[in-house]
């Protein structure tokens, strides 16, 4: 299931003025471009500097729903933007994201429970992003206990795997996937990853993407965060859910493909 | 080929032990600190500078070439102490609160060191007060500043404020970076200068000490 990325104004210069301008054109231009490509949830996040984030996030989401049919997740670090949203949103949505530092469980958390909402939780803390799967795994552990002990039960949490830019440090795929591999056989959580970042600093970027992704599915990763419009990228996740048997007789595999014919 | 050339061969083809036996070699023949981290440390740095500004190198190759780039300066920094050798400038720089992000930081960082410049990292997710400490203590003349991601952005107005309220702001030039960062955000913020990359970092850098 496809997390589609690209309702977000970081590094899109055309996106974000328009944002600040107030127009939600290219909002919903996006979503309906996203959707027609196959995403299952369009992530929502509006972060601009200096606009009034709570207000923009309300309305970016109701110009979301009023043009397409699927789950959004509501994407800031704004408990107040995320209240907003909430409030305006109709149906379960996810929200993006909670991390396992004290303030953030304290904010976000009681937000998830009231709303009935599941969410994205970020397995970092005070301390940063630590390099020890097992670490994360001690953190997202931290994360389900506290959500639980809100009445937010484990399937409603998806934790992400934390992807980090391999040309920086060469341990970050390994690391990210043995945290996946974990996550699913010692949690059995759901997953999610912002899995372009693996391929920052490197050129020919898609072709890293890809074959990380299939990595990733192979690990445990259930819910990327990606781009459903590169070329590929759906397809592959299907093509991963068949190998691992979770597609009888193909036949998702093969709906995509009758959806989503070769050119 | 000349010693130098040696240094800066090491450094565009990232080999760090190349390059510590070369700068061994230079101080063995009498050369002076400066004139090895000048033309030769520096020099090399500054082609793979360059390429990685024209997309012909990539992230890890900027980060073995650093690396090679530290293999000399650790040969040359005990003669340093005692020479005549100034740095062109210091540069206080780190990623804002809540921000983890280091990558460009971090190449920002060994650009400005393969450019000459003194450079104290505060690392990632810097509370103002780190900012503000470090400059007391090491009187840089610019203060980098990097946010990664939208929700951080306002942490970099923030921090330049904070530094007017210390009365430290008329003391240091202020650059802003970062991937939702832009010309006309360092604007609104009251930057100084604003950097595209991390080549175009070091020579705003020199262009807001009258260097370039």
């Amino acid at each position: 299931m496809i997390i589609a990325e690209r309702i977000n104004p970081t590094g899109r210069k055309k996106f974000a003025e328009a944002l600040t301008a107030g127009r939600m054109d290219l909002v919903r231009e996006e979503a309906l471009r996203q959707v027609a490509a196959g995403a299952e949830i369009l992530d929502v996040n509006v972060g601009v500097a200096g606009i009034d984030e709570p207000a923009v996030l309300c309305e970016a989401v109701q110009t979301v729903m009023a043009a397409v049919d699927v789950p959004l997740c509501l994407d800031s670090s704004n408990p107040k933007a995320l209240a907003a949203a909430l409030e305006v949103y109709e149906g379960k949505p996810l929200v993006n994201s909670v991390t396992a530092e004290d303030s953030s469980l304290e904010e976000i958390l009681p937000l998830v429970a009231r709303y009935h909402a599941a969410v994205v939780a970020l397995p970092h803390d005070e301390h940063g992003i630590s390099p020890e799967p097992a670490e994360r795994v001690r953190l997202a552990s931290r994360i389900l206990e506290h959500a639980a002990s809100l009445g937010v039960p484990a399937e409603d949490v998806v934790v992400d795997g934390l992807a980090m830019a391999v040309s920086a440090d060469g341990t970050a795929g390994r690391i990210t996937l043995e945290t996946l591999r974990r996550l699913r056989d010692e949690l059995g959580v759901a997953t999610t990853l912002g899995a372009s970042n693996v391929s920052f600093g490197l050129p020919d970027r898609p072709i890293l993407n890809l074959t990380f992704m299939a990595m990733a599915v192979f690990n445990g990763l259930t819910a990327p965060i990606a781009d459903p419009l590169l070329p590929g990228l759906r397809r592959l996740c299907r093509a991963a859910d068949l190998f691992l048997e979770r597609d009888e007789w193909a036949m998702r595999y093969l709906e995509d493909y009758r959806g989503f014919p070769p050119a | 080929m000349s010693v130098l050339e040696d240094i800066q061969q090491g450094i565009i083809t990232y080999k760090p032990p190349l390059v510590k036996q070369a700068c061994e070699q230079a101080v063995a023949q009498g050369m002076g600190p400066r004139e090895i981290v000048q033309e030769g440390l520096i020099a090399g740095m500054a082609v793979v500078g360059a390429k990685f500004r024209r997309n012909e190198v990539f992230v890890p190759e900027v980060m073995i070439a650093a690396r090679a780039m530290h293999a000399g300066l650790d040969v040359v920094k005990p003669l340093l102490a005692h020479s005549e050798i100034e740095p062109v400038g210091t540069v206080v720089l780190g990623t804002v609160k809540g921000d983890l992000h280091d990558i460009g930081k971090n190449l920002v960082a060994m650009m400005l060191e393969g450019a000459g410049f003194r450079v104290f990292d505060l690392g990632i997710d810097t509370p103002v007060e780190r900012f503000i400490q470090a400059i007391q203590e090491n009187k840089p003349q610019i203060v980098g500043m990097s946010s990664l991601i939208t929700n951080t952005l306002p942490r970099v107005g923030e921090t330049i404020e904070a530094l007017q309220q210390a009365g430290l702001r008329n003391q240091v030039k202020v650059m802003v970076g970062g991937a939702p960062v832009s010309q006309s955000f360092a604007d609104q913020v009251g930057a100084d200068a604003y950097a595209a990359d991390a080549s175009s970092a070091v020579e705003k850098a020199k262009e807001l000490l009258g260097l370039a």
